[in-house]
């Protein structure tokens, strides 16, 4: 494999070919993907296969075919070894109710094998890190959603592992709750140093915390890259312009003017903004300093008004859009450095019907 | 100084949220993991505290701890009378001991075996546990160790109070330490028949008060119909019928066991008790029944890992 250009690179889960058969559904189809230290988002409607590639991941349960590491390790041979440096925080509830969450926690540290005093003190550590104090001591069945969340988050990272997975860690927080969420699963790779595998079906959330993001669809990987190539690369502006009586539809008369000026853009949807005035909104790829003067110049001499003119970093949401007609295109290669080709941009635009874009768009939204 | 002083809070204003989470550095861990065995150990201890209650709330510590002191007070009482009356002979057998109790045993495996492993079932903890270094057998082996443990210390601590008492009453050493060791071993194949049967009961269902009930219901029913064939076997004279019966219910099937090879009297109607060769019967029955709810066990969490 073509990867030693960067130097540190060091995968910490690396599958090949990996497929997992039942009798009457594939719940991952030759997935091969290799996922690097940092914060990795798996993304996936529900069924898309993430559940069960973590209980293969932590060698619970058997591949059909193909293999797969951890941290260098086989899943197949080196179950136990893997579990005891991986920590795994479940997407169900698993708390039992009438004990304290010292008292659980300080369990499932010795159930890692960490000694009576080390397990002590690393619950009190742990806990005080996801940010649960005097309450720790009270019986977990009085907590709310979001202690129970990070109780579930103290017991994944308990035995300083080198690795945790994390299953849809958001799932059932309200916004504010979520927010705390992402931003402690970010502080868990920047200030503890571990990777994270953090599962969800909201892409919005993601693009936010993690390095990379890898998408699987039906068992099948749909695309692996780093979150900078899909909302840097690709970066864009947002143009809003009035109408004005030579120009009945100014954004259309811009759009032509543009394109005539040989720049690539399209409207946006309202769905990618979310605002009501998006329908009036102008998305333009950004070549280089000079479009910024190429627009100003176009709605100058097409004398309208300029209502605003942002620089948008491209959603993740957006990106992925234009995948689901050519999802398999990218398997053989997912790391693939190239971004998004701007010619798929209107390709997908208009056709976006199924529930997981409704997902995307409910996640992205308020990342504006 | 502290800031509650400095700035005292103003009405109306909304307090700093407490759940802040300050940075104050985080320690990695290079000290020992002691891995999977050590978990084994700690989740046996675990259990094993459980089935007391210890370490849980003050709440689920009543009901074991009331139903060890009934377990042991009757020991206590007929010490207490054996030493003010100085009888050379203690008035009940050790062997007898477990099976003249035998309702507080059976309330005791109906009360613990679910707040073992339905609890774990029913709040999805299993599958934590099989993100850790332990596998299957691991779990089940200190989920059964620990249950059986617990009702040994059950059974046997009423024993040791029997043997001690004997032995501060001065009689006869040999007779009496062979007498305890009798009921030290009948008490072991209870402990582990009743462990087995309970747990798999209890495992079959995440409701706690379903696993009560069916334990309660799997212990005494088969009791019940066998003392009752039984005793109209024992009216119709019907003796070898008496001693085979006693295989279908576990209490008996263990008074089968030490009738034909500890010594111990029988309770069965007429005194009718297995002989050698029917209670090494007895014997395979009762080991098959505890392999048998291992296996069993294994089989039901195959399938409960995440």
């Amino acid at each position: 494999m073509a990867h030693a250009t960067t130097v540190d690179y060091v995968t910490v889960i690396a599958t090949e070919s990996l497929s997992k058969r039942f009798p009457r559904v594939t719940a991952l189809d030759r997935l091969s993907v290799d996922i690097t230290p940092g914060v990795t988002g798996l993304v996936g409607a529900n069924g898309a296969g993430k559940s069960t590639l973590i209980k293969i991941l932590l060698g619970l349960s058997p591949a059909t075919e193909g293999r797969a590491e951890v941290l260098g390790l086989d899943v197949a041979t080196r179950g136990a070894e893997i579990r005891e440096r991986v920590g795994y925080m479940p997407e169900h509830d698993c708390l039992p109710p009438d004990v304290s969450a010292t008292e659980f926690v300080v369990h499932m540290a010795r159930m890692s094998g960490l000694p009576p005093t080390a397990a002590r003190e690393r619950t009190a550590d742990t806990l005080r890190h996801v940010g649960l104090y005097e309450e720790r001591y009270r019986p977990m069945g009085g907590y709310s959603t979001g202690m129970k969340q990070r109780v579930k988050l103290a017991q994944a990272l308990v035995h300083d592992p080198q690795l945790v997975l994390l299953d849809e860690p958001t799932n059932g927080l309200d916004p504010v709750g979520r927010d705390e969420m992402l931003g402690l699963i970010r502080r868990v790779h920047t200030d503890f140093g571990i990777s994270v595998l953090v599962t969800s079906h909201l892409l919005g959330e993601l693009e936010r915390t993690c390095d990379h993001v890898v998408v699987i669809d039906g068992g099948k990987l749909l695309r692996s890259s780093s979150t900078d190539e899909f909302t840097q690369v690709t970066g864009s502006l947002a143009v809003e312009v009035t109408d004005s009586d030579s120009h009945p539809d100014g954004t259309a008369a811009l759009l032509a003017a543009l394109t005539g000026a040989g720049l690539v853009s399209r409207p946006a949807g309202r769905a990618a903004d979310g605002s009501p005035a998006s329908g009036h909104v102008l998305l333009v790829d950004l070549v280089d300093e000079g479009t910024y003067d190429v627009v100003r110049d176009a709605v100058a001499d097409l004398g309208l008004g300029l209502v605003r003119m942002e620089q948008r970093r491209h959603r993740i949401a957006e990106v992925f859009r234009d995948d689901d007609g050519r999802g398999d295109g990218h398997d053989a290669d997912g790391r693939g450095g190239e971004p998004a080709p701007q010619t798929a941009w209107g390709a997908g635009w208009s056709k976006t019907p199924g529930p997981r874009h409704e997902q995307q768009n409910g996640g992205t939204s308020d990342a504006a | 100084m502290p800031p509650e002083t400095r700035t005292p809070a103003a009405p109306g204003r909304p307090q700093p949220a407490q759940d802040v989470i300050h940075n104050i550095g985080y320690r990695t861990y290079d000290g020992p993991r002691l891995g999977r065995a050590y978990a084994r150990r700690s989740l046996y201890s675990q259990s094993l505290r459980g089935a007391y209650g210890l370490g849980r709330s003050a709440k689920s510590k009543v009901l074991p701890m009331i139903l060890f002191g009934v377990m042991c007070l009757p020991a206590a009482i007929v010490v207490a009378v054996a030493v003010s009356t100085k009888l050379n002979k203690l008035p009940v057998d050790y062997t007898r001991y477990a099976l003249w109790l035998q309702l507080v045993i059976g309330l005791y495996v109906a009360a613990q075996a679910p707040q073992s492993v339905s609890r774990d079932l029913r709040f999805k903890t299993v599958p934590l546990y099989f993100s850790r270094p332990i596998e299957r057998v691991d779990y089940v082996v200190a989920k059964f160790a620990a249950m059986a443990s617990a009702l040994f210390v059950l059974t046997a601590t009423p024993l040791l109070i029997l043997y001690v008492g004997a032995l501060l009453a001065k009689m006869d050493f040999s007779e009496q330490t062979e007498g305890f060791a009798q009921g030290l071993v009948s008490v072991t194949l209870l402990s582990l028949l009743f462990a087995g049967i309970g747990l798999v009961v209890a495992a079959l269902t995440p409701r706690r008060g379903f696993g009560v009930a069916a334990v309660i219901a799997v212990l005494t029913i088969p009791y019940g119909a066998v003392s009752t064939i039984q005793n109209i076997a024992l009216h119709s004279d019907n003796t070898t019928a008496i001693e085979w019966l006693g295989l279908f219910s576990p209490i008996t099937l263990i008074d089968g066991v030490q009738t034909a090879f500890l010594s111990a009297t029988t309770s069965f109607p007429g005194g009718h008790g297995p002989g050698a060769a029917t209670g090494a019967v007895y014997l395979l029955v009762a080991l098959a029944l505890i392999a048998g709810s291992y296996g069993l066990l294994m089989r039901r969490y195959r399938k409960a890992g995440l």
